[in-house]
């Protein structure tokens, strides 16, 4: 007999304390069962889900009413928290009650709201068991355990989405410190033509300019070094430092040397990028074992054919390994370099005139912007990968 | 097969001394080096030549080239400094100037080191801690783990000068929104280097603690952590050189007021270019001298623990 | 096959020529790298002509610990359409002077000729084809293209590539799988992939480095067959290298026993075995009268290591 999960049990003590307390108060206390039946659906489906999730043994059987006892949990208290900006504690800069009535203190926020509390904290507790119990899961088929490779971080992703935005609303944390995820989402959808513009003066100019130029000279130029031993050995060990430096801090020097508009931004993408790649393939291009060599020896094949048919083809992990590397640099470089001076669009400049106005939503929704951009590269960049080193132990199946 | 009588001998190769020594790569490097300052003195001159012709003709001054070349490294303000002009900046202002004043490299650099070191080593700490929950709580790995893998490809120094002035307008100055981000920089890379190290162990290693029914504890300190070091120590040296990154960059939007970032953007207002290339200098320094440390540390460590020197 | 491998050859021809060489090492060593006359040995047929000429041969490695004397004195003739096997305990230089012969190492003293030409040479010539110890099969590239690697190398066009792949692939009893990538094969599958690949440069010489060395016994045993097979059916002249007594006695028309420290030749044996044979002649009292002697030769050479 497995013990029972401690989880499930505080879940339903909490459940309790939720119907027990109430959930807000502003002008008028509010109980749960005050909400009619909506209150009363949430009081079972998160009750009933707990106890279903007590026992280990129906841990299968309790992922669905984990799922929608969880969920029907969420969605209540997502809804009920526009109720909320009316009890939101002195210690932070929330609007006062409308009654004009005095800040209430902390203590006084909490118990008056404990039910809340006590509902967010079940829910939680729901899904954080779903959470763990899906990654038991051991799914049948390729196409199963796809699905919940995907579905454990994107559910565990939409939860700590969930934790920020009640955590921001709920207790009334000032927009200009950490604004919650609604309203950045509402920021990016006001401001989609601004957020492309800088998009395309940073990524789509920079970033991908830079970004060619660096791996391709990179590139090149380790297969020049390749031919040459004696510059090989002092270039490589001078490569690797180069790579650790704080390369960035040539950005203002390039905005001097280039102006600036995108291609000063470009040339510091191109020199932060050039030295990954080029000790990179230099690496790589050392990949091939010795037997394999010695048998195109045994072939007396020229240079360049042991280079394309067997160097080149063994150094392609390395290659795409020094591009992936690249793509988070290129877009770190483009964006840190516009801070150093840029005409009026771009990310790099967006961030930091949002910054200096605190309009710290629009900041958020550039990171997001960036964050995406720089994922859906190096995404791509993984695909290509998987295409041409489908060969690789990393990736047979 | 009466032709299959011919003989080819062969003589004995056995380089000498001078030929070895040329071979080496101590030898490569310095040349390579060396190559890379002359060519860096020719740019100079490239660079700077317009400005040169430009400023000598306003002056009603004809040079023949020696001089000339020897003007365009001397220049006050040159596109390109020559490299003993940024040796003598990087010198004066580390020697000639007390270590107290608003122009010593010292000063700024020990702000940047200073930012840097509390952010790397909180950074290396969290990082670790992370590595352990991943490992040993399946759930986490198969939720939190996708995030950080992911986050890695997300240019997070982007943040870093809202964290400045956000912290700021709480009231967090100083040392501590810099070390904030030097933090974040460095974590990534530990937590994705340990994970890897801490599931290195082969499964027959694993296995072989299983049969002394070793608890949770005892595999993780006699198998898993030894195993994971040589991972820690790797993603260590990467982490050292974001966490100076971070502190650089972090130090951009506060106004510029001190360490090395303040020192470059300060630089590129006035158009300093030699003291931007004396602070560029000094932060190499500082991530070579960093990186160097983390390494030195890993192979004592690996000493102590009998491994073969590599 | 070339024309050339249309020189006499067959069962009776072969053991005939095959025999231990009468020269001691010494002798040749006294000659120093003078020219010196190949057919010592009388022979009551005339001999095949001579495919590798080794004489007095000696390689010595540069390491950080010294000079370590891989080869020392070597001599050794190998007849066309031989069997040569190569024994002896690890660091006795076996496969150094299969490399040597293949151009992969170059001697310090002493003189060899391959086809009548320098080992360079002939490696330009792609007089040999050489099967590792390893596989060593592209993983990019699937079991077809893998074959035609060399063929692409040597500038054959894509007809006559395509031929070879598939008479070669038949040799090695592998058609069906020219699609198939190498990890998807069987370690011994692998293998037989890479004596195809060496057999359709169409040389005249293998030189083979241990290739069953890592297989189990059960298939070491049948690739031994289809080898021996092989060779009956092309008459290739074949060296391999192998630690393996009874390998090397089964296979071979002529076992060289090498000692290690330096690595010098302990002994030639002549294999008296008919040409034609099948496992169940490791029974015989003749095949272990063979491999009493080599290991007589063995332990002489695992002695230096008391």
């Amino acid at each position: 007999m497995s013990r029972p999960s401690w989880q499930a049990l505080l879940a339903l003590v909490a459940v309790v304390a939720a119907v027990a307390l109430p959930l807000a108060d502003g002008r008028s206390t509010i109980f749960l069962v005050d909400d009619g039946l909506a209150g009363f659906l949430v009081v079972w489906t998160v009750g009933l889900a707990a106890i279903f999730a007590v026992w280990p043994a129906g841990r299968e059987a309790s992922i669905e009413a984990l799922f929608i006892g969880a969920h029907a949990g969420a969605a209540y208290i997502y809804l009920f928290l526009p109720r909320f900006a009316a009890a939101a504690p002195a210690w932070t800069f929330g609007q006062r009650p409308a009654d004009g009535s005095g800040p209430v203190g902390f203590g006084t926020f909490l118990a008056d709201t404990a039910g809340f509390w006590g509902l967010f904290l079940a829910v939680w507790l729901l899904a954080w068991l779903l959470v763990t119990r899906l990654s038991l899961l051991r799914a049948g088929g390729r196409l199963g355990s796809l699905l919940l490779r995907i579905l454990v971080p994107a559910l565990f992703g939409i939860w700590l989405l969930f934790l920020w935005e009640v955590v921001t609303r709920a207790l009334g944390v000032p927009p200009v410190l950490l604004p919650p995820p609604s309203a950045i989402g509402a920021r990016i959808a006001a401001s989609l033509p601004t957020l492309w513009a800088d998009f395309r003066q940073t990524f789509l100019k920079a970033v991908i300019a830079g970004f060619a130029i660096g791996s391709g000279a990179g590139f090149l130029f380790a297969l020049l070094v390749d031919r040459i031993p004696f510059l090989k050995r002092g270039l490589l060990p001078i490569g690797n430092l180069v790579s650790a430096l704080p390369i960035i801090g040539i950005a203002p020097i390039m905005v001097m040397w280039f102006g600036f508009d995108w291609p000063s931004k470009a040339a510091v993408v191109a020199i932060m990028t050039f030295f990954p790649m080029l000790v990179n393939t230099l690496a790589g291009l050392d990949a091939a074992d010795r037997i394999q060599r010695d048998l195109m020896r045994t072939y007396a094949a020229s240079h360049g054919q042991t280079l394309f048919k067997l160097r080149l083809p063994a150094a392609l992990p390395f290659i795409f390994n020094g591009l992936k590397i690249n793509t988070t640099l290129a877009l770190i470089g483009a964006i840190v370099a516009e801070f150093f001076g840029t005409p009026i669009v771009g990310m790099g400049f967006r961030i930091s005139t949002e910054v200096g106005r605190m309009s710290i939503d629009m900041v958020w929704a550039e990171i997001a912007v960036a964050a995406l951009a720089g994922s859906v590269f190096y995404g791509v960049m993984a695909l290509i990968e998987r295409a041409c080193t489908f060969w690789h132990p990393s990736f047979r199946t | 097969m009466t032709a299959g009588t011919e003989i080819f001998a062969y003589a004995p190769k056995r380089p000498n001394i001078l030929v070895r020594f040329l071979n080496s790569s101590f030898v490569a490097i310095l040349v390579v080096a060396a190559a890379i300052v002359a060519i860096w003195y020719v740019g100079a001159v490239a660079l700077n030549a317009t400005a040169q012709n430009f400023a000598d003709e306003r002056a009603g001054v004809t040079r023949d080239w020696p001089d000339f070349v020897k003007a365009t490294w001397s220049q006050d303000k040159p596109r390109l400094p020559a490299p003993h002009q940024v040796a003598e900046e990087v010198y004066n202002t580390t020697f000639l100037v007390p270590p107290t004043a608003k122009r010593s490299l010292v000063y700024h650099g020990w702000i940047t080191l200073s930012s840097t070191l509390v952010g790397f080593v909180i950074g290396t700490l969290l990082g670790i801690g992370l590595a352990i929950l991943i490992v040993h709580v399946p759930s986490l790995d198969r939720s939190l783990m996708p995030w950080i893998v992911s986050s890695q490809t997300i240019p997070i120094l982007a943040i870093a000068p809202m964290v400045i002035v956000v912290l700021a307008a709480v009231g967090v100055v100083g040392l501590l929104p810099k070390a904030v981000i030097s933090t974040y920089l460095s974590f990534f890379p530990v937590t994705v280097g340990m994970v890897k190290g801490l599931r290195s162990p082969e499964p027959m290693h694993l296995d072989l603690m299983r049969t002394y029914n070793a608890s949770r504890w005892q595999t993780f300190w006699k198998l898993r952590w030894p195993s994971a070091l040589p991972f820690l120590f790797v993603s260590m040296k990467v982490a050292v050189a974001a966490a100076l990154v971070g502190a650089i960059v972090g130090e951009m939007p506060t106004g510029a007021v001190a360490g090395l970032g303040a020192r470059l953007l300060t630089g590129s207002y006035y158009g300093q270019t030699i003291q931007i290339w004396a602070a560029l200098f000094a932060a190499a320094l500082m991530a070579a001298v960093l990186v160097g440390i983390v390494g030195l540390v890993g192979r004592l460590v690996f000493r102590h623990m009998g491994a073969r020197p590599a | 096959m070339t024309d050339e491998a249309a020189a006499p050859r067959g069962a009776g021809i072969l053991r005939a020529i095959a025999q231990k060489r009468s020269t001691p090492p010494l002798a040749a060593a006294a000659a120093g790298g003078a020219v010196v006359p190949v057919e010592r040995a009388p022979a009551p047929v005339p001999p095949a002509p001579v495919v590798i000429d080794v004489r007095n041969l000696s390689l010595t490695f540069m390491t950080n610990d010294g000079p370590v004397d891989a080869l020392s004195g070597i001599d050794l003739s190998v007849h066309r359409g031989e069997f040569i096997s190569l024994i002896g305990p690890s660091g006795c230089g076996k496969t150094t002077l299969l490399r040597v012969i293949a151009d992969l190492e170059q001697p310090t003293a002493g003189s060899i000729s391959v086809n009548g030409v320098t080992p360079e040479e002939a490696r330009r010539n792609r007089g040999y084809g050489y099967v590792f110890q390893a596989a060593a099969l592209y993983p990019w590239r699937n079991v077809a293209r893998n074959v035609a690697l060399p063929l692409e190398i040597m500038g054959i066009d894509k007809a006559e590539r395509d031929r070879r792949v598939a008479e070669n692939l038949a040799h090695v009893n592998l058609t069906g799988f020219e699609r198939k990538f190498p990890w998807q094969l069987s370690g011994g599958m692998q293998q037989r992939v890479s004596i195809a690949r060496a057999l359709a440069v169409e040389p005249d010489l293998l030189l083979m480095d241990e290739p069953f060395g890592a297989l189990d016994e059960i298939v070491r045993d049948r690739l031994n067959q289809q080898l021996l097979e092989l060779w009956a059916k092309t008459g290739k002249t074949v060296i391999f290298v192998t630690h393996s007594l009874p390998e090397a006695v089964f296979l071979s028309t002529r076992i060289v026993v090498m000692t290690p420290r330096p690595g010098k030749v302990h002994d030639v044996i002549t294999s008296d075995l008919p040409r034609e044979r099948d496992l169940d002649i490791r029974e015989t009292p003749e095949f272990l009268k063979i491999a009493a002697r080599v290991r007589d030769g063995l332990r002489a050479g695992h002695s230096y290591e008391d």
